[in-house]
């Protein structure tokens, strides 16, 4: 034990030290928050279980005014994210930097394209007055109602961790540019990968749910 | 950076408390990462809360010494119950023996450094930080002061016009710094043990956080997406706990205490560490049933998740559901009972040092034993329709989350106390308050039991006639009980300063913790230390004659 080591220990400044590094520690930790993030959409899926079971004619009425074509084209936009984002880390594991940053920057332009979808998605449903809190939505039947402040709220919560999967990927990405994140220390690029797989894999159960129940 | 004697020793030796590798002074602790100064910068807020919950606590029972309106009317009332509840559990019992002694304590048994994450860590005093002050706030803005009950029952917490909006955000913000603890410590557990220290090597209060933290990140993301939804029923209006758009109030209430209920087990399973840490090391021989405390710690965290339904036996529920249930909490005693008996027997034929701890260990086991017995009786359906909101639940959930949780935390702080400032407490003083606090605490809670059983509602600011004798006896308890923490704290407080120095190892223990210097060098040991013996084999200290005043081994 140093006193560089100490120093690093206690500063916490990340500087190139072989600082306590265990890279294994670290992905538990991630496995551990990727956890409690399932457990978090858990609350969700148990309140539509509950009013699914309790008014299923209502939820699959409802279902029919969500558009189809769209919620299956930003599934497939967001698998071929995963897709992309997994060759990045690879091809960094491999030490194709270059690679790693193209496959990273398509993985961050395909997440913008399904937010755009989603945004006309919302939009539309705003402007119908389909909205938590509007006339139309307490004109509707209870269970209808219910459908749709689901949706709203959980979609609403897997697009805020769309958005902080991106900011990730902006701040990685700056950092295997400069170097920081390298083929031997690639951790932080496959924690955000692990991320975007779960982010990626509610949406594969938040398909089904809303768009193809009825 | 401090002046070390030579650079290669620097953070091995002197107190942690002198040693800043940056930034001396204020600046130095905001900044730190060593897990002992965040410890004790979570003791230092958190005891500030503590006081204020006190006395809001002790201005409730001062308002029901007498029937009738005394100072404080009904509305006034309401809010400062909500605001002793809100406090006192959020702020200070749920985060309290992790983020204290679990963060001070736990890298030091484990012989580590630090835990995994230090700078997570230091980011999850912030966030505490951040909710604690949000919850507060919650007082002085718009709306003014909640008036709910801790719970934020929906429809009441939807519609009342006072601000429940803040104080549940506040109650996100402030789960989310208790998941981060426990990812740190759990990955702290996995990976940074000793050389030599197995799972089943570790001593018992790291069990007993080990268990804590699983719950932690598997219960508190539920409540905190069901507090959010909460706060997004009262802006948006989405209808989910509302009967008239089709929602369901109920359901508010399952979701809370899918959360709520295991979250007691966070508050107790720390506490239970660390008994199981004091009785061994004051009786002198080896703990009863190692494994069995252990595997009982897990046991009651998984069971502990699947009994929530016992607190809403009267709101409505099938009877299947019902009794399922109410199994199911008399499954979580049996774990309990373990503990209970492995801890007598680990007293049966020792060789019995009455210190301090010791004192406040066995009264937390009678306390505590109080608190069980009593909510087997409201786990129990036919009595459970009888005590439900009455005062006997709250004299149940104070034996319970006082006598378990924080007299626990009294334990170990006069346990641990020497080990983190290197001076001793005038014991003799100690001795008193922990007189004065058994002597309260009974003389305060106990009469709730009785006055629930005759029918005394619970959150009622005025009472019938028939019921003054036993609030009177109890706003008395009060008094003598408020005597002995004031009292408790002034003799640590002052002890930081004044006290005696206490040696490396004061009582013989045999854990980690006691084989570096007290206080403990910044990174923890001077040599990593490697573990060839069980965490409570006391043949050296018993071979050596135990001297107070010897430095460490």
């Amino acid at each position: 034990m140093s006193a560089d080591h100490a120093h690093a220990l206690e500063a916490g400044r990340g500087n190139d030290l072989p600082v306590h590094r265990d890279d294994e520690g670290s992905k538990t930790g991630m496995w551990l928050f990727l956890f409690t993030e399932l457990l978090l959409f858990g609350g969700l899926f148990l309140i539509y279980a509950v009013y699914r079971s309790m008014d299923g004619a209502a939820f699959h009425h409802a279902a029919e005014e969500l558009n189809r074509t769209l919620g299956v084209t930003n599934t497939v936009v967001l698998l071929t994210s995963s897709l992309t984002m997994v060759l990045s880390v690879s091809a960094l594991q491999r030490g194709n930097r270059s690679r790693s940053l193209a496959m990273l920057t398509a993985t961050f332009l395909l997440s913008c394209c399904f937010l755009v979808i989603k945004y006309f998605e919302w939009s539309a449903k705003y402007h119908h007055g389909i909205f938590p809190g509007t006339e139309h939505i307490h004109a509707l039947p209870a269970g209808e109602g219910l459908f749709f402040s689901l949706y709203f709220m959980m979609t609403g919560l897997h697009g805020i961790h769309v958005v902080i999967g991106m900011i990730a990927m902006a701040i990685v990405f700056a950092k295997v540019r400069s170097g920081s994140i390298n083929q031997d220390r690639h951790g932080a690029l496959e924690y955000v990968g692990l991320y975007w797989h779960l982010v990626d894999l509610i949406w594969v159960f938040l398909l089904p749910l809303f768009y193809l129940t009825n | 950076m401090a002046a070390p004697s030579s650079v290669a020793a620097f953070g091995t030796t002197g107190s942690y408390l002198d040693t800043f590798p940056g930034r001396r002074g204020l600046w130095g602790w905001l900044t730190t990462v060593d897990h002992k100064k965040i410890g004790l910068m979570y003791a230092a807020a958190m005891f500030t809360f503590f006081l204020v919950g006190m006395a809001l606590g002790f201005l409730i029972r001062l308002e029901l010494l007498q029937p009738g309106t005394q100072f404080i009317g009904p509305k006034t009332y309401n809010s400062v119950f909500t605001l002793h509840g809100v406090i006192m559990i959020f702020l200070f019992i749920v985060p309290g023996i992790p983020a204290i002694l679990g963060n001070f304590i736990l890298p030091l048994q484990l012989g580590a450094e630090d835990v995994a994450f230090p700078r997570l860590n230091l980011l999850s005093w912030y966030v505490y930080m951040v909710g604690a002050v949000m919850a507060l706030a919650s007082l002085f803005i718009s709306g003014g002061p909640i008036d709910t009950g801790w719970t934020f029952y929906a429809p009441y917490a939807v519609n009342t016009q006072t601000n429940v909006s803040w104080a549940v955000l506040a109650a996100f913000v402030l789960g989310f710094s208790s998941i981060l603890t426990g990812m740190n410590f759990i990955t702290t557990i996995h990976r940074l043990r000793a050389p030599g220290m197995g799972f089943f090597g570790m001593p018992l209060f790291c069990w007993g956080l080990y268990a804590t933290s699983w719950i932690q990140i598997i219960a508190t993301p539920v409540v905190g997406i069901t507090l959010v939804l909460l706060f997004l029923e009262r802006t948006l209006g989405i209808g989910f706990f509302d009967p008239s758009r089709g929602g369901d109030p109920i359901l508010y209430q399952h979701l809370f205490w899918i959360y709520s209920h295991p979250v007691v087990y966070v508050m107790i399973l720390p506490a239970m560490g660390i008994i199981s840490e004091i009785l061994p090391t004051f009786a002198r021989r080896t703990i009863f049933g190692y494994k069995a405390i252990a595997m009982s710690s897990m046991a009651i965290a998984v069971v502990g998740y699947l009994v929530w339904g016992h607190h809403m036996f009267t709101v409505g529920m099938s009877d299947t559901a019902r009794w399922i249930f109410s199994i199911l909490t008399f499954f979580v005693a049996v774990p309990t009972g373990v503990k209970v008996f492995n801890w007598m027997a680990t007293l049966y034929r020792g060789s019995i040092e009455v210190r301090v701890p010791l004192l406040y260990a066995l009264g937390w086991v009678f306390l505590f034993s109080i608190g069980g017995l009593t909510g087997l009786a409201n786990g129990a359906l036919a009595t459970d329709i009888h005590i439900h909101d009455t005062a006997y639940i709250v004299g149940h959930f104070h034996y319970t989350m006082f006598g378990g949780a924080v007299i626990g935390m009294f334990a170990g702080l006069h346990f641990w106390f020497p080990k983190i400032y290197g001076r001793m407490y005038d014991e003799k003083r100690a001795t008193w308050a922990w007189g004065l606090i058994m002597v309260g605490f009974n003389t305060l809670y106990f009469p709730m039991l009785i006055l629930g059983i005759m029918g005394m509602p619970r959150r009622y600011q005025d009472y019938l006639p028939q019921f003054s004798f036993w609030h009177m006896v109890s706003t008395i308890g009060s008094w003598i009980l408020v005597a002995g923490i004031l009292l408790m704290f002034f003799n640590l407080l002052r002890a930081i300063r004044h006290g005696k120095i206490a040696g490396d190892n004061p009582w013989g223990a045999t854990t980690l913790e006691w084989k570096t210097s007290s206080p403990p060098p910044l990174l923890n040991f001077a040599q990593a230390p490697v573990v060839t013996t069980g965490p409570y084999d006391f043949t050296e200290i018993l071979a050596k004659g135990h001297d107070p005043e010897a430095k460490s081994l």
